[in-house]
């Protein structure tokens, strides 16, 4: 203890300092977060009090779903409650199959009909009333099915021999990673209706899944060609030898240990790709964040804004600490079988 | 010297090779038999590697005609699937794939290429791995098995296609001292089982044993190909006697 903590002067001071700052920051989140908090009442109640945590309680729907129609919500709930037991099925290898992608690709297909309606005697609620975690859930769920074969298809155009799939594959990357993704999805929102012709209009929605797809292409893409130069040159030469053509020694021999080679990385940019789909708000969508920030706008309530972004904080925290998580009991699952 | 048929299952007329600028193989000549083992030993840079990998087109030669069981082997992918499909080759880095188990090594080519259906590819595994001495490692991974049994597992992989041809590249060079034997032990017994083989490789001891001739490579060139007896007892060229007093020692 006193080695690490008084082994110097200077070291003496900053322990000194840093005890100070905490002793005095303790008690005064403590008081703000519990014991001057208010937990039930109206907003008259959380005028010069602490953590005005009714705040949330009231308003807690609202982050969750947005403008969707109050009396529709158990729809975004099951939605929720429905991706998330599809995340938890597939995380044990074992359930890797045909079998689990046919059920992701029916649970959002299921997913995507339960929120828009208007068939089964649902009332039909149009993408823009849309909001919440079911759209941060369903554009961080669909822009990385979406991305991740179309990433792998760029990683090996990169790397071919033809100059028109190389360059090809390099242009698209080296574009779409020079641009922020600010821009690109302006370009999307508003530049892509422009050049339509006229008549032809595609969903907001869309237009932001679009968007965030091409953006974590490009990123997926660079980190899996990473992984492609890994794998010993060897490997497809014993697969061609035993007489397996170029797609089956691509998929079955090359990528997978190409892909665990680059799980670190790989978990990296799905952390991103999650966070990102918080940007979709400069084009008007509801998603989680911008949920939190049009409850923060009614003037019923004294705007309590740490409150609420700490609620979503810790949304965004549960599911990017699951995901590192999950990479790196992968990582351990798999290194027996990586060379 | 084992039972050996009159009919080449391999021609290789005039073959020429270049990596770039360098001339990799010059002009070969090479007609095997079947049932016929061959042994091929030369300086590294020689081309010895690159002669059998051209036989199974991991390398492509440039001029000259290469003939696999009366397959030629053309640019042509079918030609070159053809082909394959009666070859099978062990590497000196063994080069199993390290995501799979040993059964898996075994069974993915024949179920993938063969379309075998997978019991009973997994029972051919089986009965080959029985084979290199190792049926109780079938459901381990290749990084948890030693250099010797990883090379026969790579052995037992390539018999699962039930080839008509072995190509061996330095099998043996990879290897620890005391685990070169369990490897030559099974080369050993598939040479006595009729098996058309061509080794690339430096063990002498072994050459004598099962070789039908064995090739000196230079440069390239082929230099000199004889018997085992008269090759070890009484080389003809010169830079053969340079090399075997080398290994030799």
């Amino acid at each position: 203890m006193r080695e690490i903590f008084f082994s110097d002067l200077a070291s003496a001071m900053t322990t000194l300092i840093l005890a100070v700052v905490i002793l005095t920051a303790v008690p005064q989140i403590l008081s703000w977060a519990i014991f001057d908090s208010v937990w039930t009442g109206d907003p008259a109640a959380c005028v010069d009090a602490g953590a005005c945590w009714s705040f949330l309680g009231e308003k807690h729907p609202f982050i969750l779903f947005g403008i969707y129609p109050p009396d529709e919500r158990w729809r975004p709930l099951v939605v929720i409650l429905l991706l998330i037991a599809l995340a938890l099925w597939t995380l044990p290898t074992a359930h890797w199959t045909r079998r689990t992608l046919y059920l992701w690709i029916a649970g959002v297909f299921t997913a995507l009909l339960l929120m828009r309606g208007g068939v089964f005697g649902l009332q039909h609620v149009p993408t823009a009333d849309w909001g919440g975690l079911p759209v941060t859930l369903l554009l961080t769920v669909l822009s990385l099915a979406i991305s991740f074969p179309f990433a792998i298809v760029l990683a090996l155009g990169r790397q071919s021999k033809l100059r028109i799939f190389s360059w090809a594959s390099i242009g698209f990357i080296e574009i779409v990673r020079g641009l922020p993704l600010l821009s690109l999805l302006f370009i999307t929102s508003i530049m892509l209706p422009l050049m339509l012709p006229e008549g032809i209009t595609i969903d907001n929605l869309l237009r932001a899944l679009a968007a965030l797809t091409i953006y974590a292409a490009a990123f997926l893409a660079e980190v899996i060609r990473g992984g492609l130069q890994g794998v010993n040159t060897g490997q497809a030469e014993a697969a061609r030898a035993l007489g397996m053509r170029w797609v089956q020694t691509t998929r079955l021999i090359v990528l997978p240990q190409a892909i665990r080679k680059v799980i670190p990385p790989l978990t990296n940019t799905v952390v991103v790709v999650v966070k990102n789909t918080s940007l979709v708000l400069v084009i008007g969508l509801f998603d989680l964040l911008s949920a939190g920030r049009a409850a923060l706008s009614d003037p019923d309530w004294p705007a309590p804004y740490a409150e609420t972004y700490l609620f979503i904080a810790v949304i965004y925290f549960a599911i990017c600490f699951g995901i590192s998580r999950y990479s790196l009991w992968l990582e351990k699952k798999f290194e027996q079988g990586v060379q | 010297m084992s039972q050996t048929s009159n009919a080449p299952i391999i021609r290789m007329n005039s073959v020429h090779k270049w990596f770039d600028e360098y001339h990799a193989l010059r002009n070969i000549d090479l007609n095997v038999r079947e049932g016929e083992k061959l042994v091929i030993c030369g300086p590294s840079g020689s081309g010895k590697s690159t002669l059998i990998r051209c036989i199974n087109a991991l390398e492509n030669h440039d001029e000259g005609d290469i003939t696999v069981n009366g397959n030629t082997l053309t640019r042509d992918l079918k030609s070159i699937n053809d082909i394959r499909r009666d070859i099978g080759m062990v590497f000196q880095s063994f080069n199993l794939f390290p995501h799979l188990t040993v059964l898996e090594n075994c069974t993915l080519a024949p179920v993938q290429v063969k379309k075998t259906p997978l019991g009973k590819a997994a029972e051919t595994a089986r009965h080959y791995l029985e084979r290199v001495k190792i049926p109780e490692q079938a459901d381990k991974f290749p990084g948890q098995l030693s250099g010797g049994q990883q090379q026969r597992v790579a052995i037992a992989r390539a018999l699962c296609m039930e080839p008509k041809i072995m190509l061996f590249d330095e099998p043996t060079s990879a290897l620890d001292t005391e685990m070169v034997k369990e490897v030559l032990d099974i080369m050993v017994s598939l040479a006595g089982e009729g098996m058309t083989m061509l080794c690339v490789t430096h063990e002498m001891g072994f050459a004598r044993k099962v070789a039908d001739r064995v090739i000196f490579m230079d440069e390239g060139q082929i230099i000199e190909i004889n018997d085992p007896t008269s090759f070890f007892d009484n080389p003809q060229h010169e830079r053969t006697r340079a090399f075997l007093s080398q290994i030799m020692h």
